[in-house]
């Protein structure tokens, strides 16, 4: 059986979809805002259930219900507004990708209860990806962005062969359960909801072709559909080389190979076969490294200002209530005073209108995150990287007591990796940090480019972050990956000006054996102070770090 | 709401299962914390607990669940001392939640259309003698943990603020769950569980397609599968309860307080409550399984669960605490 091709799998899903959106629980549809996303939004019409719109900003009132102030106040009697999960109803929810985690387990524990489905359009790029509360519920996943408006057709269910399946009472063959668990057993998937998820799509399948029995047909496309996106493709041993890793399958091509004997293989293999070959390589990586950064985040939860709960407070506002917001009584009160006579006091109480609500306000100070651009070339990783280790290890114990957050940016070979995402799980940069290999040139633009980034994305969550830069700075990698010096040095100073433009602080620290002048220039560029450490043990790295940022 | 999946027919996780009909036999012991990978059961388990407990007896229409109608706290208004059977309640603690809707707040609706001074009770009132669940406990935010960790340990919650000053009883088990690689929980809190368990998914085919099985059958034919388990359910609520009233009657001999003492010490755990727990875990163990003293056996079978969480962290230590404990109980108690 042939591979879907990307836009057949959309086409598939949302069948799958509409025969059975209580039973797979959703769609976690990945792509940018384009004709080509509004194509399948449109089709989501055939789904049995209401559709109602979500976004991430949505407060406890819109989706349980609640007094209705504005109304309440004008008629003087309680309105109460309905909510969206009042009924079993199809949620949308847009720019899912900047879901606060508590929006995520509120929709998370709606999903665990029967009649609700979700649809989670996914605009992300790079890291930003949904958070895993709701990936791990979602049964099935599609990913637009490889697709052009001329790939795709408009798509039709029609809605007598969706009522025809959904009337279909599907029998499942007794070993399904079994295939489909060690298909996911393989694949590495702890979570025992994606076996379930598999078995529900595969049953949806059957019945949108009209069977009243699982074939194995069906459990391949549920394996693709709902299994091939969840799986960790083989860890890549940090010390190979990016060309030694298997050659990426893609769709496009296999499509156009017939898979050799079939009949020859266990049906497991087929299952597996079905999933490796549903995407393209680089995709599960992108996933991975997406999960990856949603699940370091970690108690960064808590470091969003959102300047109206605590801290020290501001002069009231007008505005409405909710989505977080406190009302500050006493503004609104007295706001309210001077125009009771006016408005002739009401037999009972004040009379008070919408607009004479207040709401308080306060300032926090933001959490800081420290990013170490930590040198792991050749020329350092003889003497240095050691030291290096150690004094992040130390700093990591001082930032621990100081609930700060760590990112870990290790650049080396032909570029920067981003090690560690944000976090303040001490036991994972532990980890992430005795891995870090050496080796290689040192591309020292590209670690200061993501280094740039990361600050970037830390910001956009309300930390301060702050850049901690340790190298030999010899840059010989120039950005596009030539090793020229020239070009190499002409990158770094460009991304050196971009940082100190976008305010972030930094401090650089010249771990080679003798001091480089053009480490100097480089610091300047930055604002940053420049901390020469020939021969300098870990201890003393630490102090002259922390003294630096404290500061 | 359909029933939901009985708690005697989730596969495997014993540890998990032993904590939580522990604390349902002596809420004493103070909650428990489930840290594990994504869909192993937590949730399940959590909901399934609220349909497994006895029901208790409350002043009907009261906020805070009062067993006596001299309990009821006087801003509740008017009630009658009728007294009604109700679920124990299990209280969902979203993340993100609002203080305001942990304890309360002045009533705005009330305050804004009749110009009265109402308190609106918040999830602490609804979770008292009851069952207050957080999920991703470890994503918590700080002041909210902080607000918890204060009415947790005086089991009274206290409202200061708008004009109110209120109070009321807030004694509840606490039970969190999370992700351990998203994030670590302040210690302070850590402490404040009883027991703390690990879970994992299972890692044989069988169990796992045993897990698929029973969840199938729950979710396609409904009444058959309750039908078995839940005569199973009603067997463990029948244990718990005859173990609340064995607990009474228990005896503890003076070398299990001995034990408990010698192994804290050898782990090295902070504070006294780790000795307190194990003992009041180890004495409800005994009684769930009808014996009538406390001995070794159930010191050690409840040991770990109690203690793992309350070492001092070592941050280079990967292996966990789990491994320490179970070392060290070897050791302790041969």
């Amino acid at each position: 059986m042939d591979p879907l091709s990307p836009w057949e799998r959309a086409e598939l899903a949302l069948a799958v979809l509409a025969t059975d959106p209580a039973g797979i629980k959703g769609l976690w549809l990945r792509a940018r805002a384009s004709g080509v996303r509004d194509r399948v939004t449109a089709a989501l019409t055939a789904l049995p259930l209401a559709l109602r719109r979500l976004h991430p900003g949505v407060d406890d009132t819109a989706l349980y219900g609640g007094v209705d102030l504005a109304g309440t106040l004008a008629t003087g009697r309680v309105a109460r507004s309905a909510g969206v999960l009042d009924a079993p109803c199809a949620l949308v929810l847009t720019m899912a990708e900047r879901s606060p985690p508590g929006l995520a387990a509120r929709l998370a524990r709606v999903l665990d209860d029967p009649g609700f489905c979700l649809i989670a359009l996914d605009e992300g790029v790079d890291e930003e990806t949904l958070p895993s509360a709701l990936t791990d519920r979602l049964g099935l996943f599609v990913d637009l962005d490889a697709l052009g408006w001329s790939d795709t057709a408009e798509i039709v269910l029609d809605p007598a062969r969706l009522a025809a399946a959904r009337a279909i009472k599907v029998a499942t063959p007794p070993d399904a359960a079994d295939q489909l668990m060690r298909v996911a057993t393989v694949l590495g998937i702890g979570s025992l909801r994606a076996p379930l998820q598999a078995q529900a799509c595969a049953r949806a399948l059957a019945a949108w072709n009209g069977r009243s029995v699982v074939a194995d047909e069906d459990l391949q496309r549920a394996a693709e559909l709902v299994l091939a996106h969840r799986g960790d493709v083989p860890e890549v041993a940090p010390e190979q080389e990016p060309e030694q890793e298997p050659p990426p399958p893609d769709p496009g091509e296999t499509e156009a190979e017939q898979p050799e004997d079939m009949g020859d293989r266990i049906p497991d293999d087929i299952l597996l076969e079905a999933v490796r070959a549903a995407l393209p390589a680089d995709l599960l990586a992108r996933l991975r490294a997406g999960r990856a950064a949603k699940s370091a985040k970690g108690s960064g939860a808590g470091a969003a200002i959102k300047g109206n709960r605590r801290g020290r407070p501001l002069p009231p506002r007008p505005g409405q209530p909710g989505s977080g917001l406190r009302i500050d009584l006493v503004a609104t009160l007295r706001a309210a005073a001077p125009w009771q006579g006016v408005r002739g006091r009401g037999a009972q109480g004040l009379a008070i209108r919408a607009s004479d609500l207040r709401i308080k306000r306060f300032q926090e100070t933001s959490d800081r995150l420290l990013i170490f651009a930590v040198d792991a070339s050749g020329s350092s990783a003889m003497a240095r990287l050691a030291e290096t280790k150690g004094a992040v290890e130390l700093l990591l114990a001082q930032a621990y007591a100081r609930r700060d957050h760590v990112a870990l940016v290790a650049f080396r070979g032909k570029g920067a990796e981003l090690m560690l995402p944000p976090t303040r799980s001490l036991v994972q940069t532990k980890r992430r940090l005795a891995g870090l290999p050496g080796g290689g040139g040192t591309p020292l633009a590209a670690g200061l480019k993501l280094a740039f980034e990361v600050a970037g994305q830390a910001r956009a969550r309300g930390m301060t972050p702050t850049v901690a830069l340790l190298t030999d700075g010899r840059g010989n990698i120039a950005l596009d990956g030539t090793a020229s010096r020239e070009m190499a040095e002409a990158d770094a100073l460009r991304l050196a000006r971009a940082l100190r433009a976008a305010g972030t602080p930094a401090l650089v620290i010249d771990t080679g054996n003798r001091p480089q002048p053009s480490l100097r220039v480089l610091a300047g560029l930055l604002d940053a102070p420049y901390v020469p450490l020939p021969r300098a043990d870990a201890q003393r790295l630490s102090a002259v770090l922390s003294a630096a940022l404290d500061g | 709401m359909r029933q939901p999946f009985p708690f005697s027919a989730i596969v495997g996780q014993t540890a998990m299962k032993q904590a939580m009909v522990l604390t349902a036999i002596d809420p004493g012991i103070g909650g428990v914390l489930v840290f594990g990978d994504r869909g192993t059961g937590k949730s399940t388990a959590v909901r399934a607990l609220a349909a497994l407990l006895p029901q208790i007896t409350a002043v009907e229409g009261c906020p805070v669940n009062s067993a006596r109608f001299e309990d009821v706290p006087e801003w509740a208004g008017a009630l009658t001392d009728t007294m009604i059977s109700r679920p124990t309640p299990v209280i969902d603690l979203p993340l993100g939640v609002t203080e305001d809707r942990v304890v309360g707040a002045l009533d705005i609706e009330r305050a804004l259309t009749r110009g009265e001074k109402a308190f609106e009770p918040g999830l602490l009132a609804r979770a008292n003698r009851g069952y207050l669940y957080i999920d991703e406990v470890n994503l918590l935010e700080d002041h909210i943990v902080d607000l918890l960790l204060d009415v947790a340990q005086s089991g009274e919650n206290v409202v200061e603020r708008e004009g109110l000053s209120i109070r009321h009883a807030a004694r509840f088990v606490l039970v969190g769950s999370g992700n351990p690689e998203e994030g670590e929980l302040r210690p302070q809190l850590l402490d404040r569980f009883g027991l703390s368990v690990e879970v994992t998914s299972p890692r044989d085919i069988e169990t796992r397609v045993e897990v698929m099985t029973r969840r199938d059958a729950y979710e396609n034919d409904f009444d058959a599968f309750m039908a078995v388990w839940r005569a199973q359910d009603t067997a463990l609520r029948e244990a718990i309860l005859t173990a609340r009233v064995a607990l009474k009657s228990l005896k503890t001999p003076g070398v299990v307080l001995h034990d408990c003492a010698a192994l804290c010490i050898a782990l090295g755990s902070d504070g006294l409550r780790g000795e307190l727990t194990l003992l009041r875990a180890a004495r409800a163990q005994a009684a769930y399984e009808g014996a009538d003293t406390v001995t070794r056996a159930h010191l050690k079978s409840v040991a770990a669960s109690a203690l793992s969480h309350r070492l001092r962290r070592d941050p280079l230590d990967e292996a966990g605490s789990g491994v320490r404990v179970a070392r060290t109980i070897a050791e302790v108690l041969p």
